[in-house]
């Protein structure tokens, strides 16, 4: 059913091209488009030092400018340009200044230094954040980001000179550095994505599944639909300090943060929750819908379910619509695109034995048969170390080889049975296999000499052969001669 | 007469009409021999008509295939091994015509060879691989590349498990016929995938499997399902069954034997809707009381039943007498419980009975035999075996009223001469069982050589007042008698092995303990019975050396001998292995055989399968001898008996009686 779904929107891909902002599109623009997500990473990893000779930027923006829209890569380009120019300034003045503090290293100019550091920290990492968010789709993006940097504008000449802010200012580009890490998997995996369709495909249903059993039957109307754009929900962090700049998963953690900026922020009511002060209308339940166009969860969906909270959002997400970049160390097989699916997997892979020909892999059998049940042309694999290959021993623990080995054995046998020798010589390779084979010779009535058996024991025969020696070769001839009567 | 006829009068007859002559031939292995060596036009008009084959040694496969081409059918299960080698052969000299293969008793071979078959011959449909004890799930997984395979047997394919019987049911679709019978490793998920993959089965044999209801309920969604074997699952349950609501609607014949957890509570489940159901097996399972056949009332289609073994109630037999179907079939043996009065109301009401088993239904009298014959007037087949309250006199009313009869078995009963005498009426017979009928004597045998001139079978185990002059009556009175028992009947001697001998049909003779008959009486047997395969001369004390030599000439055919206690030694022996068929040897108790004479023996039948030999000879014969020999296909049952007393007939009989409860 899901292959259906994604099958025309495979085909309708070149008539959408111009409007990338579609949701629907947007998935597969970004898997199209990650082997220069990874070329334009590396450089943004790097941007602390190439950023102060100013060129880093148009090459972050050549690269870019090939594949999206033209008009709303102006916008794009020109916030960047902007920044950019505030960037020069600052860099300007970072060069002047240092000259002086080289020469006289005094308290202010030290004072002025961590001033122009932190705001120089602050406005790499809007930076990053913008290039880096704008890759996939950029319009939200430049939404999101327009106000920090308003911030970032007003708080630019304040003074703020504490240690952490220093060294918070310096984390952002690392876990900036993090996510780059991280994305190279991913381009394997798009990679790969053609072999692995079905795979993917089937788990999403598999998850769609399970979704719908969380699901909770209201009454449509009685609640309030949220829905979330995907930038929002692939962000690695929802909270940013307005100082600093530093992203918090959680809005708790941004406030205990901020309590460093100031004693302002460590009064009662900046650490309260920010929800109970507009606690006035909690009677309208919230409920969340997923962005992605022809997705169950997406309010347009005829039998929309919707999601409880933004966790749920998040998860259900990323399971269905996004890439599977988590990959099991122990198996190299399954994928996963949460990484706490994939440390619950972790904690009991290699017990799954039970292994279908797509290469999936089950750890109940009746899930196994359950599946292939469901799925036409699916079939078991037989495990590799009973199918007796010729091939010699394989990786147990790699299943996908496993499963692919099964398939070329079939294969590899095809072809060898065109010609008679070619099974001959493979029977060779496996002799131990088929003791019998062996022996294969045509053992008559005549060959009872016992010099023909490579396995016969002469030894042990020794005792008996003279008196055995004399049986046969009187009797041999014995019935022969009574044919001829 | 090949030079004069250069116009051969059969050039101008179509090849067809060779072919439908040949096809009338081919009941007797002889004439098509015969046939083939008249002329090369013949031979090669019938190297072109043969499309089935049973070789002997797979060394003959390579010569064999290359002269019958058209080979549809191949049987391999005298083969005593078949490698990878010789089914690379098979799989590519027959790659279209092959349809049909059977390696039942042949499991030598492994995955590869399977593999080759099933990609090479894209039209094979049939696959027999019963008794592979070792096949692996590897070796399904290259059946099903067989995309056309419609029947498929895996009996006693212990080492199988769901994940092959998986891949089997997705790569075969076109599966109709599958027997699982003794798969202990198959449950049910593998039956399930079966059910949901293959829904053109129309057979499925699952006996012993350890399968619950839950396979059942994919198994009642089959539409074409006829026949469905449950014997022996234990696992299957009243309650469970319950939630079937109408079972399987195309099932015409059920067999839960031996299940002993399905009552008329559970029956129903199962049969309710298969309105067309024949064939009914409740064999060894739970009472037949009036509610379970009650279960049955309404399926007027059924034609057979067979409650074998199981505790039988009046009520319940009167209950199956007010069926509305008419039964043709009737099987109570062994059923305890079964009265005259049962039997009566049952018989009476089913007249058009054709079959019908009685065997040891040790109640019943006269009256049943009288109520039987009166109202079965159609019987074919009736076996009254161990029923020892039955009277002589009532075996005239089988003979009197029951002519139609083909089969009847009368083992261990009072029958006497006057009752062979009406017996001998039944023209039709061809199958008679008078084993340990220790009343009857040549006159009564007499009648029956003269009467029923269609015996094809006769056992006369341990009747022990026969002599030379009933067997020559019947060996002229019945010439294609193919087989018969006259095992310890001590009055036989040699006179009666010449009389046989004039019976060329003759495959089987048992004359065990006939410790008159000599070598001489042998020779004109194996002479004269060129169809001979079976010959069991254990306890023929005269027997020596000089009765192998002729067997060994002209026995061609023979597949097993039993010689222990005989004179054979050696030498005689030795000869035994110029017939090539010969695969089951047992050698139990021959004085004349030394370890040497013995290794010599068994190099030398290649084709040997079964070889039973005393248990003192293993650790005579060296290990690696033995090894050789097991992996060229030889199996060894080694014997540690002691040697037993002659024992009196009658003692014995008593003694057997004890036994049984």
């Amino acid at each position: 059913m899901d292959l259906k779904d994604k099958v025309p929107q495979h085909a309708s891909f070149t008539q959408h091209q111009q409007k990338w902002e579609d949701p629907s599109i947007l998935d597969y623009s970004r898997r199209v488009e990650s082997p220069f997500l990874a070329f334009n990473q590396t450089h943004t990893s790097q941007i602390k030092v190439p950023v102060q000779h100013g060129v880093v930027n148009e090459l972050v923006q050549a690269s870019k400018v090939q594949d999206w829209d033209p008009s709303a890569m102006l916008d794009n380009l020109s916030f960047l340009e902007q920044k950019i120019h505030q960037l020069q300034d600052l860099v300007h003045l970072i060069i002047g200044r240092k000259g002086q503090v080289l020469g006289r290293p005094d308290e202010l100019a030290v004072q002025q230094q961590q001033l122009v550091t932190a705001d120089l920290t602050s406005i790499i990492v809007q930076l990053i954040s913008t290039a880096g968010s704008l890759l996939p789709s950029g319009k939200h993006t430049l939404s999101a980001a327009t106000p920090s940097l308003e911030q970032s504008g007003q708080f630019g000449g304040v003074v703020f000179p504490s240690a952490q802010g220093l060294n918070d200012g310096f984390q952002p580009p690392n876990a900036g550095g993090c996510r780059v890490s991280g994305l190279p998997n991913s381009v394997d995996i798009s990679r790969k994505h053609g072999n692995e369709q079905n795979h993917i495909i089937e788990e999403h249903e598999l998850k769609d599944e399970e979704d719908v059993e969380e699901g909770e039957s209201l009454i449509p109307g009685t609640y309030e639909i949220l829905q979330l754009e995907k930038e929002e929900i692939l962000a690695p962090h929802t909270h940013f300090c307005t100082i600093c700049g530093k992203g918090f998963k959680r809005d708790a953690n941004l406030r205990m943060h901020m309590r460093g900026h100031g004693d302002e922020y460590k009064t009662p009511g900046a650490l309260a929750k920010p929800n109970k002060e507009s606690g006035s209308e909690p009677t309208i339940i919230k409920r969340y819908s997923c962005p992605y166009t022809g997705c169950k969860r997406n309010k347009d969906h005829k039998k929309f379910q919707p999601l409880k909270t933004i966790l749920c959002v998040k998860n259900h997400y990323k399971r269905t619509h996004c890439d599977k970049s988590y990959i099991c160390s122990r198996c190299n097989t399954k994928k996963f695109s949460v990484i706490a699916d994939l440390k619950t997997h972790e904690k009991h892979c290699g017990k799954d034995k039970w292994l279908c020909s797509c290469g999936t892999t089950f750890s109940r059998k009746d899930k196994l048969f359950g599946h292939i049940a469901l799925f036409q042309g699916h079939t078991p694999a037989i495990p590799l170390e009973e199918a007796k290959a010729p091939a010699g021993p394989s990786d147990q623990g790699d299943s996908n080889q496993a499963a692919n080995k099964v398939g070329s054995m079939n294969f590899n046998f095809s072809s060898n049975v065109s010609s008679e020798s070619e099974v001959q010589s493979s029977m060779d390779i496996k002799g131990n296999v088929d003791d019998p084979a062996c022996y294969f010779s045509p053992l008559s009535f005549d060959t009872c000499n016992f010099g023909g058996f490579h396995e016969f024991p002469r030894p042990p025969f020794d005792d008996s052969e003279s008196s055995l020696a004399f049986l046969l070769s009187g009797s041999c001839n014995y019935p022969q001669k009574s044919g001829e009567d | 007469m090949k030079k004069q006829k250069q116009n051969n009068p059969f050039n101008l007859v179509a090849e067809e009409i060779i072919f439908i002559i040949l096809d009338l031939l081919n009941r007797n292995s002889l004439a098509i021999k015969s046939f083939s060596l008249v002329c090369k036009s013949f031979y090669a008009v019938e190297s072109k008509h043969r499309c089935s084959l049973k070789p002997l040694r797979q060394d003959r496969l390579p010569a064999l295939l290359s002269r019958y081409p058209n080979i549809t059918h191949l049987d391999l299960t005298l083969c005593s091994r078949v490698s990878d080698a010789s089914l690379s052969l098979v799989s590519h000299s027959c790659a279209s015509s092959l349809r049909s293969i059977d390696f039942s008793r042949t499991p030598l071979f492994s995955t590869y060879g399977l593999l080759g078959l099933a990609l090479n011959c894209k039209n094979i449909v049939e696959i027999d691989l019963s008794n592979a004890t070792e096949l692996k799930d590897s070796a399904l997984a290259a059946v099903a590349e067989a995309k056309n395979l419609e029947k498929l047997s895996l009996a006693r394919c212990k080492s199988i498990t769901d994940m092959g019987v998986g891949c089997v049911a997705v790569g075969c679709r076109k599966l109709r016929f599958i027997c699982l019978k003794w798969c202990f490793g198959v449950g049910d998920l593998g039956i399930g995938l079966l059910a949901v993959k293959c829904k053109h089965l129309c057979f499925l044999d699952l006996s012993y499997l350890p399968i619950t209801n839950k396979c059942l309920s994919s198994i009642s969604k089959l539409q074409h399902l006829e026949e469905l074997v449950l014997e022996g699952c234990f696992g299957i349950e009243d309650d469970s069954l319950a939630v079937l609501k109408h079972g399987c609607n195309s099932l015409k014949s059920l067999d839960v034997s031996t299940c002993q957890n399905i009552s008329h509570n559970g029956l129903p489940s199962l049969i309710n809707g298969a309105l067309g159901l024949r064939q009914l097996t409740l064999a060894h399972g739970s009472p037949v009381t009036s509610s379970l056949a009650d279960c049955l009332r309404k399926h007027s289609m059924l034609q057979s039943v067979k409650l074998d073994g199981c505790f039988v109630t009046d009520d319940g037999l009167k209950t199956i007498g007010n069926w509305c179907a008419s039964l043709r079939e009737l099987s109570l043996s062994k059923c305890s419980g079964v009265t005259d009065e049962g039997l009566s109301s049952i018989v009476t009401k089913h007249g058009d009975l054709r079959k019908l088993d009685i065997t040891c239904c040790r109640k019943i009298t006269d009256a049943s035999i009288a109520s039987i014959t009166n109202s079965c007037k159609s019987l074919t087949s009736l076996r009254v075996e161990s029923c020892t309250l039955v009277t002589r006199e009532a075996f005239v009313l089988i003979g009197q009223r029951c002519h139609l009869l083909e089969e009847l078995d009368l083992t261990d009963n009072e029958v006497d001469d006057k009752g062979l005498k009406y017996i001998s009426r039944c023209s039709e017979l061809s199958s008679l069982k008078l084993g340990i009928c220790l009343n009857i004597t040549d006159e009564g045998l007499i009648h029956i050589g003269k009467g029923c001139s269609k015996l094809v079978e006769l056992d006369l185990y341990r009747s022990e007042e026969i002599t030379d002059s009933a067997i020559l009556a019947i060996a002229q009175g019945c010439p294609g008698l193919e087989m018969i028992n006259i095992a310890y009947c001590k009055y036989i001697t040699d006179c009666s092995l010449l009389s046989l001998s004039k019976c060329p049909q003759l495959k089987t003779l048992e004359s065990r303990g006939c410790s008159l008959i000599t070598s001489l009486g042998l020779k004109a047997v194996a002479v004269g019975c060129k169809e001979l395969t079976k010959l069991d001369i254990k306890k023929c004390h005269n027997i020596d050396d000089a009765g192998m030599l002729p067997l060994a000439r002209f026995s061609q055919n023979l597949r097993q001998i039993n010689l222990s206690h005989s004179s054979v030694t050696d030498i005689g022996l030795l000869s035994l292995a110029s017939i090539s068929c010969l695969q089951n040897m047992t050698i139990l108790h021959l004085k004349g055989l030394t370890p040497a004479g013995l290794a010599a023996v068994l190099l030398a039948c290649g084709g040997l399968k079964k070889v039973k030999l005393q248990a003192t000879f293993r650790w005579l014969l060296p290990l690696r001898l033995v090894q050789y020999l097991e992996s060229r296909g030889c199996m060894f049952q080694w014997k540690d008996k002691v040697l037993q007393e002659k024992l009196d007939p009658k003692c014995w009989k008593l003694k057997l009686e004890d036994l049984m409860p």
